[in-house]
């Protein structure tokens, strides 16, 4: 122990020197961090922040600049596209900021925003439900430890981490089973019994310490006692994030309402707007911002609560 | 070995004499899930709540999944004659499903070990005290919350053969490329993976990297461990069980690309880009149960494996870390 207390202090007389120099060789280094992470940066909101902006554009200027690109789009995929030596002309500001494209959206063509409300009638029901069902589910399995319970709980991180293309054919058998396909509710029940937030809420009950729980029960709590008053208030910063996480999740299906609904008029705006076609470029372009203001929205009231979410998702260990 | 890494070695003594017996007999304990008379009384009263979950994946999941392994077993669902693995045979005979086999794995291999050490990039430049950290951090991740709808007519007018990446290209003398009806197609899944995932991958990475203990760190520092040695002695070791379930989820993930794949060029992409999504689409269109119940279970049973072999590795790592 004191050979190591000497050794720490020649160490330290010899760094202090070492760190004068070096200080200029910090700043460089922090400067070039910044340097890769502005250029990423820049890659990652570049889409995103063009969408917007160009979503102001009048709709001769989005012709003028991407008809090259659209023109015939909507036929067959990509049927008459033909090709002159032009440039398409992609800008990002506006020459003239137009608000037509949104009036057209809101007032004058209200079957896109019927879309919207697809998605909103989809996913509510989904995030209130599975939070709900979860947050029992993960009670039971946090209070208590049985071999079956360890099974069970096996079982839903197996079925968590199964891809669409699996899950989605039992869906299908059950829902035609039940008469609901092509009906909103082929979607909101497979959605509602969805493992993943009965994954990441039960990974945090679990931290939840058994001398509360034991302490409650002297004073003569029973299980919807210990339920409601302690784990729900503890777990509350959690069940926010976990619905950050499945309101992101289901506003962005696609798999789901290609496979169970057949009737496209009851597709959520998610699968919609690839369908809007040519002649409506800028229309598309609206509606597509108004599409992504509710998760952002989300987003920048609670980003700390995603970020938990993830952090609590980030391991299959307990 | 003493002089090369006391930090490291140092800290490991600690852990293995002071905690090791204190730690082994709860582990006991947990391992035989004993039910006493009060347990048994305590998981029955726990019971409802766990009920409705059950039920409910039982009913939409599981179950389901009996009738699936049933339908890949018979010749259609009139007859429902017995034809053992007669259905599995004809499907890796499918050339469509091949394709999409072979798209997919290509596309996994590739995308996933990408958006990994991307985003395990990202993390480390953010783990210092840099300035804007959290406004870089809220940027990568916001691809995550855009929806991939919301942002599919900018990929296509930047992917078109008329648009800005050929633009980027032509300045460094390439000839322009017809992006999504080439075998680069392929290429433009990547690209829009990783935009999509990275941010989310590397919050995870975040969270493992301020999970590393810091003592060790500071007296690795002293001792004149340099950063990059840091990294890949100390925190390496710390972040392998991240590592390992960030590969998990990038794989789950990377099925899911078919969403931005499908919003782009629809039903029948390019052959390149034509991925297992695409496959069950279809062939739920066509009715055809037998294939897509052995299709589900090929699938099921491939991602068994493979998320096996990680938690397997996972464990041996974590283990490692342990002693």
């Amino acid at each position: 122990m004191t050979d190591m207390k000497l050794d720490l202090g020649a160490r330290a007389v010899h760094t202090r020197p070492r760190r004068k120099k070096k200080k200029w060789a910090h700043y460089l280094s922090i400067f070039l961090i910044l340097a890769v992470l502005a250029g990423f940066a820049i890659l990652f909101l570049f889409p995103t922040v063009f969408t917007v902006t160009n979503s102001f554009m009048s709709a001769t200027e989005i012709s003028a600049n991407y008809g090259k690109i659209f023109t015939g789009l909507g036929v067959s995929g990509d049927g008459g596209r033909v090709y002159i030596g032009e440039k398409v002309n992609l800008q990002l500001i506006p020459d003239k900021v137009s608000f037509s494209q949104y009036s057209t959206v809101l007032f004058k063509s209200p079957e896109y925003l019927l879309k919207f409300w697809n998605s909103v009638f989809f996913v509510l029901p989904i995030v209130v439900f599975q939070l709900a069902v979860a947050a029992g589910a993960s009670y039971a399995f946090a209070r208590i430890q049985t071999k079956f319970r360890a099974i069970v709980f096996f079982a839903y991180i197996i079925l968590m981490l199964m891809p669409y293309q699996v899950t989605l054919v039992p869906n299908y058998i059950v829902d035609n089973y039940l008469g609901i396909l092509n009906t909103r509710w082929a979607i909101i029940l497979p959605g509602i019994f969805s493992p993943f937030s009965v994954f990441i809420l039960t990974k945090f009950m679990r931290r939840i310490p058994s001398a509360m729980v034991e302490a409650a029960q002297l004073d003569g709590a029973g299980e919807w006692k210990i339920f409601t008053a302690i784990f729900l208030p503890l777990c509350r910063s959690t069940l926010y994030s976990v619905a950050i996480l499945v309101f992101i999740d289901y506003w962005n299906m696609v798999e789901q309402p290609l496979i169970l609904l057949t009737d496209a008029d009851m597709y959520p705006l998610s699968v919609f707007l690839s369908k809007i076609n040519e002649g409506d470029t800028g229309i598309a372009l609206a509606i597509a911002v108004i599409y992504m203001i509710p998760p952002v929205l989300l987003f920048l009231y609670s980003e700390d609560y995603l970020i938990d979410g993830i952090s609590y998702s980030a391991s299959v260990k307990g | 070995m003493k002089d090369k890494n006391p930090s490291v070695s140092l800290a490991g003594a600690a852990v293995s004499t002071g905690e090791k017996r204190e730690h082994k007999p709860p582990k006991r304990k947990k391992k035989s899930f004993g039910l006493s008379g009060r347990d048994r009384k305590k998981a029955l009263l726990t019971m409802p709540y766990m009920l409705p979950s059950i039920v409910g994946v039982l009913t939409f999941f599981i179950l389901p999944f009996a009738v699936v392994i049933y339908y890949a077993l018979i010749d259609n669902t009139s007859n429902a004659n017995f034809v053992g693995l007669e259905n599995f045979i004809e499907l890796f005979g499918n050339a469509a499903f091949k394709k999409a086999l072979r798209n997919t794995g290509m596309f996994s291999l590739t995308a996933v070990p990408l958006a990994v050490v991307l985003s395990l990039l990202l993390a480390i430049l953010l783990d210092r005290q840099i300035p804007l950290r959290s406004t870089f951090r809220t940027i990568f991740l916001s691809p995550m919350i855009v929806p991939a709808a919301s942002i599919i007519l900018i990929w296509q007018v930047m992917f078109d053969y008329n648009g800005i990446i050929n633009d980027v290209i032509a300045l460094f003398g390439m000839a322009p490329v017809e992006w999504m009806k080439s075998d680069h197609g392929y290429l433009v899944a990547v690209i829009l993976f990783l935009w999509k995932n990275i941010g989310y991958n590397m919050i995870m990475f975040m969270s493992a990297l301020s999970a590393v203990p810091k003592d060790i760190l500071e007296v690795a520092m002293l001792d004149g461990c340099g950063a990059v040695k840091r990294f890949f002695m100390i925190k390496l070791r710390y972040l392998a069980s991240t590592i390992v379930f960030v590969t998990i989820m990038s794989l789950i993930n990377s099925f899911k690309v078919f969403r931005e794949v499908y919003l782009l060029t629809g039903d029948y992409p390019y052959d390149t880009m034509y991925t297992l999504q695409h496959f069950m689409n279809n062939t739920f269109k066509g009715f055809d149960y037998q294939k897509l119940s052995s299709a589900a279970i090929v699938l099921s049973l491939a991602m068994i494996v493979i998320i096996s072999v990680l938690l397997w590795a996972d464990n041996r790592l974590g283990r490692d870390l342990e002693e």
